[in-house]
């Protein structure tokens, strides 16, 4: 029954690529594996703030502080205590999503621009926290070198758990996206007036969906120290936040799989093209300018923006006979 | 069933709504007429909570609903249409009915559940009686102007009020369109035995459909009767043809 909600085609594509990407390390080399590792845990950040941002209608300007949230918490979890591992990876998705709720408290609020000025200020003061507070956080050298457990220690290993934990992750948005709760925050997106007539809490359904939102932030930074195995405040400055913004918008933002183009083409920019110059930001400045002049909604977005047109085409035709 | 007194608000100095009375009793059909800038919209805007009235009283089923969110009146069983259409332009037909059909059966919170398999049945006759169910896979924002009108209506419908309120359910409406929503605000009231509470510029549809009709000038209301009653009232006929 719950399957019925994939659409036949997505799904196929969907499980091959899950399939292709579970034989790959086999085949490419360690630093590719390493890259597209990468790639997961930033796809899953974006999606997780796309449910925001292209769903929501919610300018969340400072999400990356969630993920940081959920990677430090994981981190410290592991090097300064000795509770068992899986503890800490739930207590950074947890820790995110608390965060989430106290600083969303707050922004719901507000209203579109003044709800993204205040969420970059009450993220910023997260991120000065991590930095300044050397004795627990390492300051702005971070800690590196976070003791995994012996089953993604290695890789190769963490790659799989990487793979498999940001798919079940992207199918629980799917399901929440389809969900009647996705729903009525789509519908908040397009006319939060009509829906208070309607009988919804406004504000109450986007505190909800901040935290569901953050929560998924939160895994995203678990992965990122399973990957990395380290962790330090960058994770959580504005910068990454703005970077993953416009994952979303490249991508699609009213789209659901937008995201993840989104951000496997600017991880791969970064990564290759940031090799031979420093200045790759200015090819992505670049590349933003054309989106926008030429793709508005994002690559994704081309497509739902010819299923409209050729809707209404054939409503038109309809109509003449 | 719905008693409205005295009630005011002012947008600095100018005072939109200075007096206005209304009362409306359970299975009418009541009108509130008036010239442009009457105060008609800002009334409604007050007793659907959109705007918080400065002093007066809004009393429905025996509750004063004065100064609560929207949200909260819509759960006492107000449900509304608004002028401009107001609807959720990205979303297909069928979704911006199902949004309120899930509101009103407190689904919208459900995060693991599919929503094309929920409230179907009732969405799809909610678009039935609207004459929009042809159309229901098309996006709400490429709809004609008098479809998002029914949309519009559609939308406050899947609320299932008692007390309906329809501002200028035929603004901007062909004669024909025109027609076709009277008929249908006419059969909603007979059939489903809904109250309904509209206010309308034109004269005739007014004078035709309603059982009581309120006259508002200046943002209070000049009377309040049946239509042959307010027909003959001197102080509507100096309002309207003697000039305010």
């Amino acid at each position: 029954m719950l399957l019925n909600i994939f659409r036949q085609k997505s799904l196929g594509v969907s499980v091959v690529i899950f399939f292709l990407l579970l034989i790959t390390p086999a085949i490419i080399p360690k630093f590719y594996t390493y890259i597209l590792a990468v790639i997961f845990v930033t796809a899953l950040l974006a999606m997780s703030l796309n449910m925001l941002v292209g769903h929501g209608g919610l300018f969340q300007f400072h999400h990356a502080v969630f993920y940081g949230v959920g990677a430090y918490t994981a981190g410290l979890i592991l090097v300064k205590t000795s509770w068992p591992w899986y503890i800490a990876f739930a207590a950074g998705p947890v820790a995110a999503a608390l965060i989430g709720f106290v600083i969303g408290i707050f922004c719901v609020r507000l209203n579109r621009l003044y709800f993204g000025m205040l969420q970059i200020s009450l993220g910023s003061l997260v991120w000065a926290i991590a930095f300044r507070w050397y004795d627990m956080t390492g300051g702005d050298d971070g800690i590196h070198g976070i003791p995994m457990p012996e089953f993604i220690s290695s890789l190769k290993s963490s790659y799989y758990f990487v793979l498999i934990v940001s798919g079940i992750c992207i199918v629980l948005m799917y399901l929440i996206y389809k969900s009647p709760f996705g729903s009525t925050l789509q519908a908040i997106r397009d006319n939060p007036e009509r829906c208070a007539a309607v009988g919804i809490n406004v504000k109450r359904h986007q505190l909800m969906g901040i935290v569901v939102a953050t929560f998924f932030a939160g895994v995203a930074g678990v992965l990122f120290v399973t990957v990395e195995g380290s962790i330090f405040p960058d994770l959580m400055f504005w910068v990454l936040s703005l970077e993953v913004f416009i994952m979303c918008l490249l991508g699609g933002w009213f789209t659901f799989g937008g995201p993840i183009l989104g951000a496997t083409a600017i991880v791969s920019l970064r990564t290759f093209v940031g090799t031979y110059t420093e200045y790759w930001t200015l090819i992505l400045g670049v590349i933003l300018i054309l989106l926008i002049f030429f793709l508005p909604d994002g690559i994704m977005g081309y497509n739902y923006r010819e299923k409209i047109r050729s809707w209404s085409a054939g409503r038109a035709v309809r109509d003449m006979k | 069933m719905l008693c409205v007194e005295k009630l005011k608000k002012s947008f600095g100095d100018f005072k939109a709504v200075n007096g206005a009375y209304l009362t409306v009793e359970k299975g009418q059909i009541v009108a509130v007429i008036g010239p442009n800038g009457a105060g008609k919209t800002t009334l409604f805007n007050l007793i659907t909570g959109q705007l918080q009235s400065d002093s007066g009283s809004i009393v429905f089923n025996d509750e004063n609903i004065n100064k609560l969110p929207p949200y909260k009146i819509c759960r006492k069983g107000i449900a509304r249409s608004f002028q401009i259409a107001n609807i959720f332009p990205r979303l297909p037909v069928f979704r911006n009915v199902q949004v309120s059909v899930l509101s009103q059966q407190k689904l919208s919170n459900k995060l693991f559940h599919p929503a094309s398999q929920m409230a179907v049945e009732e969405t799809n006759h909610i678009l039935e009686s609207v004459g929009l169910l042809d159309k229901k896979f098309d996006v709400a924002g490429s709809l004609s102007h008098g479809d998002k009108r029914a949309l519009e209506v559609a939308i406050a419908l899947g609320n299932e009020p008692e007390l309906l309120i329809l501002d200028e359910p035929t603004a901007g409406m062909s004669p024909e369109e025109t027609t076709a929503t009277m008929s249908l605000i006419q059969t909603l009231a007979d059939k489903q035995g809904l109250t309904i509470l509209f206010c309308e510029h034109d004269m005739e549809v007014v004078f035709n459909v309603a059982q009581s009709i309120m006259v508002m000038q200046q943002g209070h209301t000049i009377i309040q009767g049946a239509p042959e009653e307010v027909r003959q009232s001197s102080e509507v006929q100096k309002a309207y043809l003697g000039g305010a």
